[in-house]
């Protein structure tokens, strides 16, 4: 290996794991506030790169069902809610954001799909489809679950991210699709050849991520959601409904899964079980940080992008390999670093 | 014969029937059944019993697959051999993957299996020795001498042997003495380590049980279909273990075939209509799999077992234990022999300082209260003092040797036992079973000795001195009953026996009276007297004055953190500081 490459595989890390730490911190923002392992981010990865690509291709995205019948069920759970409330006023309030809301967006994707509506507008449609499937399935899979212990709701991504893959398959085939690169150009820095995409992924990344910062140091939501992170019982005693916090986390996790397949989507063809590996190595890096601190779990993805890069140089074939065996060392440094337990059981 | 005997005589009938009636379609699929239900047994054990969720067990069932078939094909080894060696494997790679994540908490080892339970899938489609996503094929049939296990029909008879056995063995384990243990490591593993239990071994020992089962499973599937390929480990295969485990709920090991057997047929179903719909093949079935699995998760945790029980005969509440002589019991110290030196002992939680300089003593055969407002620290003193906490200055002796900075297991086995603030039973076991925990130091036998039964003399000695101890502290009738449906004042009593079944020199209970009618404080106050009189010592915490002061000998009165004043009932009823600190001091 030679400089060159080398520098070449930096670079490659670099973007790839830009899309980690993206991923690892929305992991671990919802882990912090709902206690769920968010599997299924993996799907949104997938479902928005997919969704992007088939907009490209000037055709209506299987999304827009899920969209409509995720809408429906969450309207049909709501009214049933409202109705055994008696509190029956509701309803049109109901039927208009749970149903009409999402119906309006997969109308709108319906009709503008054939049209050429241009690169950024097919970004914001592919965005508007996807990120409400995640507070629709916060409230269909993980409200009933509100209470549940931290494994129980494990497994119930397990579970969602079982019916989101198969939905996908359903609604996109076994076909992968590539999405064309927001930008096509090249630039000469010294040796290295710095593609645009590359430059879209980093500064998007970086731009997020200061957002994430900024919304969580500077707005009331973000305050309150860093509150309900804290003390969950505390938050709720001062008027953060935990509902309300769960749900906000799951649009921001949706919107930062949906954000990295539009991104990576150029880079790697999607298929519709992609998503699940990407998330998963966003998790890797998340563990380093121990499922709690942010900059730690940023640095820990970045590492696994390169680790990741370096190994399919060195040994394309066991790539995926190395890197989810990377997770035995990672766990080990964690386990003698934890202090040992002051163990307070959970409760039955 | 009873109904539930007749219940497994019928079970046992239609095992041995199928292979000789079904047809081969019917015989196949109930040999998968089979080598599922052993995955899953581990999983019921491990997840189910002792709260440990592994979406990983494929990779232990593929380890062992793929070792047998290199060894058999590539090497020539005999399958048995194969076993061997596939076990080996296994139980090296669980060992390695529990010792890393066990300290940690629960989800990091959930994350882990899968992240592993990829690199084992990809290891293997990328490996050329191992055929890449092609795999080994010619594997030989098990044979034993005289016999091939080589159709469908035949191989039945060995899975459903072993799974049978199998089955057998971890009801054997889970109604034992390490069973007990088991049961108490999902939600009280902190009672469970002061009753001596090494939680952490104890994990560690289930996790390679589990994968030790997988891997059964993965030889017997190797030799069973002749042939391995990667596809049948991948990370699917982990999440469906998992699903059929939670189907078939933890309350029993058969729920393991009732999981298996579901999740086997529905998706063999599914695997045929459900491409037809979609006009494509492909993994459908997850769909229906994991709004099943989402709906029963809403409902219930039991999973399915219990709705199939209540077709079947109601099962007998357990027995009481037979007549059995004591176990070993303890030398007791001499009457007035120093028994506890507490010295300068401290705890900091962060800036608030719980504990402060405090030193007392205790005699043998002496009841010592420890009394003082809410938030006085007498609680953490006395997690301080039994190991649940690790002090931050001072030290505590008993019977002269130093026990602050041991693990509260190892200070269980010098001699001290206790009972929580916050009662800490096991709340569907029952009282028996909650109490005999307490002897667990008092029995040595271990997990195979459980599953093999041979474990039986020695536990229906700690069965009968848990029911002595029930019976000594008037709950006699309560014996069976699931201890999370008594009264709380009786679940305290329920600790102080299973404190009792320790055979302990120290006697250390957090507020026993706290929830009791006054009759009951009364036959508490009796007991505890009859027990000093037995040459018992007991530290006391207590709120009820009245129960205190006519009981303990000398008391010992805490203010924020620190020692207010010591000496007989009657001096601190008169104490000017004290009655400060209590009424808020007199004009």
């Amino acid at each position: 290996m030679n400089g060159n490459i080398a520098l070449w595989l930096v670079q490659d890390g670099v973007t790839n794991g830009a899309i980690y730490a993206l991923l690892a911190l929305a992991l671990l923002l919802v882990f912090a506030v709902t206690r769920i392992i968010f599997v299924p981010q993996g799907d949104f990865i997938s479902y928005a790169g997919l969704t992007l690509g088939t907009l490209q291709l000037g055709q209506v995205p299987g999304t827009v069902y899920l969209l409509a019948g995720g809408g429906a069920i969450v309207a049909l759970i709501e009214a049933t809610a409202a109705l055994r409330a008696g509190k029956s006023a509701h309803l049109p309030r109901i039927a208009v954001v749970q149903l009409g809301v999402p119906l309006a967006i997969a109308a709108l994707a319906a009709w503008a799909a054939p049209r050429q509506i241009g690169p950024a507008l097919q970004l914001a449609l592919t965005l508007a489809i996807v990120v409400p499937l995640g507070p629709m399935l916060y409230r269909i899979a993980y409200r009933p679950l509100a209470n549940a212990s931290v494994l129980v709701l494990f497994i119930a991504s397990m579970a969602a991210h079982y019916v989101l893959t198969g939905l996908g398959l359903v609604i996109f085939g076994g076909e992968g699709l590539r999405s064309n690169a927001i930008s096509d150009a090249k630039f000469d820095v010294g040796v290295l050849h710095v593609g645009a995409q590359s430059l879209w992924v980093v500064g998007s990344s970086l731009v997020c991520m200061t957002a994430l910062w900024l919304f969580f140091e500077r707005s009331l939501y973000g305050k309150a959601l860093r509150a309900t992170a804290i003390n969950r019982i505390g938050a709720r005693l001062v008027g953060i409904p935990t509902a309300l916090a769960g749900r906000l986390a799951f649009v921001l996790a949706a919107a930062i899964g949906a954000l990295s397949g539009i991104l990576i989507s150029p880079i790697t063809t999607i298929y519709y079980d992609t998503g699940l590996m990407i998330g998963l190595k966003g998790f890797v890096g998340a563990i380093l940080g121990g499922m709690a601190s942010y900059p730690l779990a940023a640095l820990g993805a970045l590492g696994v992008g390169l680790l990741e890069s370096f190994a399919s140089f060195w040994a394309s074939s066991l790539k995926e390999t190395i890197v989810f065996t990377f997770i035995i060392p990672v766990l080990l440094w964690r386990s003698l670093v934890s202090r040992h337990p002051v163990v307070e059981d959970e409760e039955e | 014969m009873s109904r539930s005997q007749r219940v497994a005589a019928a079970c046992l009938l239609a095992l041995v029937a199928a292979p000789l009636v079904l047809p081969e379609f019917y015989v196949t699929l109930l040999d998968y059944i089979g080598l599922a239900t052993l995955v899953v047994l581990g999983l019921v054990v491990m997840t189910g019993v002792a709260g440990i969720v592994s979406f990983g067990q494929q990779a232990f069932v593929g380890i062992a697959a793929y070792t047998t078939a290199g060894l058999t094909t590539l090497a020539g080894w005999s399958p048995w051999g194969g076993l061997a060696a596939s076990l080996a494997c296994v139980a090296a790679c669980a060992l390695l993957i529990g010792l890393v994540t066990l300290r940690l908490s629960g989800h990091y080892l959930s994350i882990a299996t899968i992240a592993w339970g990829i690199a084992i899938y990809y290891l293997f489609g990328n490996l050329p020795q191992l055929g890449q996503y092609s795999g080994i094929d010619n594997l030989p049939a098990v044979t034993i001498p005289g016999f091939a296990f080589d159709t469908g029909r035949k191989s039945y008879v060995l899975i459903w042997a072993i799974t049978a056995a199998a089955l057998l063995a971890a009801r054997n384990l889970l109604e034992s003495r390490t069973g007990r243990a088991i049961r108490a490591l999902r939600f009280r593993s902190v009672m469970a380590e002061s009753c001596g239990v090494d939680t952490s071994a104890l994990k560690l020992v289930i996790f390679v049980y589990a994968a030790l089962l997988a891997g059964i499973a993965g030889w017997l599937h190797a030799h069973y279909l002749r042939f391995v390929s990667p596809h049948a480990f991948g990370v699917n295969a982990g999440i469906d273990y998992l699903f059929m485990a939670v189907i078939g709920g933890a309350s029993q090991v058969w729920g393991a075939v009732v999981g298996a057997g579901i999740m086997t047929v529905l998706k063999e179903w599914l695997k045929d209509i459900l491409p037809k719909l979609f006009q494509h093949t492909g993994n459908y079935e997850t769909i229906v799999f994991g709004a099943l699995m989402l709906l029963l998760l809403h409902r219930t945790r039991d999973g399915l077992a219990p709705a199939f029980a209540r077709w079947l005969p109601p099962r007998a509440a357990g027995e009481l234990p037979r007549e059995a002589p004591a176990p070993p019991r303890r030398e007791r110290p001499a009457a007035g022999t120093p028994l506890l030196q507490v010295q300068g002992l401290a705890k900091r939680f962060g800036g608030l300082v719980a504990v402060k300089d405090l030193s007392f003593s205790l005699g043998a055969g002496e009841i010592l209260g420890l009394i003082g407002p809410n938030g006085a620290g007498k609680s953490t003193v006395f997690n301080l003092v039994s190991g649940t906490l690790a002090a931050d200055g001072g030290s505590v002796h008993l019977l002269g040797e130093r026990i602050d900075g041991l693990p509260s297991r190892a200070i269980a086995r010098r001699g001290l036992a206790r009972t929580f603030q916050h009662v800490n039973l096991v709340s569907h076991m029952s009282v028996l079973d909650n109490v005999a925990l307490g002897a667990h130091l008092r029995g040595n036998k271990g997990s195979a000795a459980a599953m093999l039964r041979a474990d039986r003399d020695e536990e229906a000695r700690l069965l009968a001195e848990a029911a002595r101890q029930i019976e000594r502290v008037g709950l006699a009738e309560h014996t069976l009953a699931a201890a999370g449906s008594l009264p709380l004042g009786q679940q305290r009593v329920v600790e102080i026996a299973r404190a009792l079944a320790a055979d302990p020199v120290l006697l250390l209970l957090d507020e026993p009276a706290a929830g009791l009618r006054y009759g009951e404080k009364r036959a508490l106050a009796d007991l505890l007297r009859r027990l000093r009189a037995e040459g018992l010592t007991i530290l006391l915490v207590e709120h009820d004055m009245e129960f205190v002061m006519g009981l303990v000998d000398r008391l010992v009165v805490m203010d924020f953190g620190e020692k207010l004043a010591q000496g007989l009932p009657l001096e601190i009823q008169r104490d000017p500081a004290v009655i400060e600190a209590y009424l808020g001091g007199m004009e």
